[in-house]
């Protein structure tokens, strides 16, 4: 096995008294799709900002690229692209302008800048719009023109906070499809996101973040066969009769959890549950099947849903 | 290979951020050339030749006699435009790169450093201020208000004035979290005062006693003084101008140092 790109141990974040990140450890692989999935407040950001050796730590040991960020920080960030949750593009500059000032602070030539500013423009599918002011792209084209900006230098890592929140579905797809991309071609990504779907679409593994502290780690597959069953049935009786019916139903599926919209039935078989019901005389108002996916890890790990 | 080492970004960031910073001033270059002539036109007319026939009183003079009203307020307009622009430069453009526009997160993100932002917004300051007075200079020579020879090292000591003043701004708008008008109060109480009672008009001395420490720790009144000294050889002890340089040196100091503290704090989160 190849040498992590990434390893923290222990790795901690104090403002005051307040824990932000509370002694982390995990490792990265080199060409891995990595993960922190959870919910806002989690210290997912707090954990970037340390691997992107902006945040210094308050204790534990951190090794990104072989060097330690607390002595290192220029050269790591030099081999590193960001894009961080809010796009802080210059809104003063336009679209390749906005590339051309970057690929200059990791210190490349005018020339070889402008070339490259092009390229990128091509993979983020923004040529056309190359001399449009940054305030007239549409959220999602920002999204890929801040991720073509963190791909200036050809990072070894690229560090994506919260990449497509805000953004619609079909922009949401696209910047999948491009993240994908750079997957295939080998670059190291490391992402957060409370989004399950975005998890799974993109994460080889990851780790499930709540309170600043790891819950549980592993592929997307491995969580949830490991914290969750195969199905989960979702019915809904009204919000004043779900907790009601909870109880009649307590005995159905390996586990029940009650939302305060509707009852979740998790089971190996989420059909069969629902003829359970129907034996019993219940009729939900709305019923569906679905595979489990790491929302329901996520529900049943903390106790809570990802978005609230 | 030098931008995998990293070794180019420490050598030469802080001019990356001053040439991004400069490109940022594209957007407003027309108001940038506009004003820097035609500042220097209106108040040189409107003060030197204008209010000038009004002042019938030798305010001060050089070795070869008494100097004209216009040859008096050059020297302090010229620094009072190296002021007003440092007082630009050092208020929104910092406001902006945390928070409107917030662009040192980028920098930050790449591999430059909290000094060499603001290294880079000081050159960039710089690279205005020096051009405003060089033009101010140039419209003061076609007035005939610079008898001295050496006259033309004022362009570099106003330059310093406002850096001075900019560096001192700078340290404070860096740790603006909310803008509440503070800027505008930099703007009113700050700015427009230090303008009015750093014998810009008329010589410190005559303001009485209680008000003359106002141009004492006026870094615009050392500037103008020192343009003084250099445009038309003004009386003053050798001692008083080495204070001048002194001074703005030491709040130049002051303010670059803190400035890069407080930068590097805040990004530091």
């Amino acid at each position: 096995m190849p040498a992590p790109v990434i390893t923290a141990s222990g790795l901690t974040k104090k403002y005051k008294e307040f824990v932000a990140v509370d002694g982390i450890s995990f490792e990265v692989a080199p060409g891995e799709s990595f993960g922190l999935l959870g919910p806002n407040g989690a210290g997912k950001s707090t954990t970037m900002r340390m691997l992107g050796a902006v945040s210094t730590r308050t204790s534990g040991t951190l090794d990104i690229l072989g060097l330690d960020p607390n002595d290192r920080g220029p050269e790591i960030r030099s081999m590193l692209g960001v894009v961080p949750q809010q796009d802080n593009l210059d809104q003063e500059l336009r679209v390749r302008d906005n590339l051309i000032v970057y690929g200059r602070y990791f210190g490349m030539s005018r020339a070889s800048v402008g070339k490259k500013a092009d390229e990128l423009l091509e993979f983020a599918q923004l040529s056309d719009r190359a001399k449009a002011k940054v305030d007239d792209l549409s959220g999602g084209m920002k999204r890929r023109l801040t991720i073509a900006r963190a791909l200036v230098n050809d990072p070894k890592i690229l560090l994506l906070d919260e990449p497509t929140t805000g953004l619609d579905p079909q922009a949401r797809h696209i910047l999948w499809d491009r993240l994908f991309r750079l997957k295939e071609q080998g670059t190291t990504l490391v992402l957060t996101t409370h989004y399950m779907d975005e998890a799974e679409q993109l994460c080889d593994r990851l780790v499930v973040v709540d309170k600043g502290a790891i819950m549980a780690e592993g592929s997307p597959a491995s969580l949830i066969r490991e914290h969750s069953s195969r199905e989960v049935a979702e019915v809904r009786f009204g919000s004043d009769r779900n907790a009601g019916v909870a109880e009649q139903i307590a005995s159905i599926g390996d586990r029940i959890e009650v939302l305060p919209d509707r009852i979740l039935i998790y089971s190996a078989d989420g059909d069969a549950e629902l003829a359970k019901l129907d034996a019993m005389g219940l009729k939900p108002i709305t019923s569906l099947v679905r595979r489990s996916s790491l929302e329901d890890v996520f529900l049943r790990l903390t106790g809570r849903t990802l978005i609230e | 290979m030098s931008a995998s080492t990293g070794f180019k970004p420490r050598r030469w960031g802080s001019w990356y951020v001053a040439e991004h910073r400069i490109r940022g001033m594209r957007a407003y270059l027309q108001t940038i050339i506009a004003t820097s002539i035609g500042n220097p036109l209106v108040y040189l007319f409107a003060l030197g030749v204008g209010l000038a026939s009004l002042v019938d009183a030798q305010l001060d003079s050089g070795p070869s006699g008494a100097v004209s009203y216009l040859t008096f307020v050059a020297p302090a307009l010229l620094a009072t435009a190296a002021v007003t622009v440092a007082s630009e430069e050092s208020t929104y453009p910092m406001m902006m790169g945390f928070k409107w526009n917030p662009i040192f997160y980028a920098m930050n993100a790449a591999p430059i450093s909290g000094k060499q932002i603001v290294n880079g917004m000081i050159i960039g300051m710089t690279a205005r201020i020096l051009p405003t007075c060089a033009i101010y200079f140039v419209v003061m020579l076609a007035f005939g208000a610079v008898p001295s020879a050496l006259g033309f090292l004022g362009i570099l000591t106003a330059t310093f004035t406002g850096i001075a003043v900019g560096v001192l701004i700078m340290s404070y708008t860096a740790t603006i979290e909310e803008d509440k008008g503070q800027m505008a109060m930099i703007m009113r109480f700050g700015i427009t005062p230090m303008f009015l009672f750093s014998g810009t008009f008329f010589p410190l001395t005559q303001l009485p006693i209680f008000l003359q420490w106002i141009g004492w720790i006026s870094p615009l009144w050392h500037g103008t003084e020192l343009g003084r000294v250099l445009a038309y050889g003004a009386a003053e002890p050798i001692w008083l101008t080495v204070i001048h340089v002194l001074y703005l040196v030491a709040l130049a100091f002051l303010g670059w140092k803190r400035t890069q503290t407080v930068v590097e704090r805040r990004l530091n989160k």
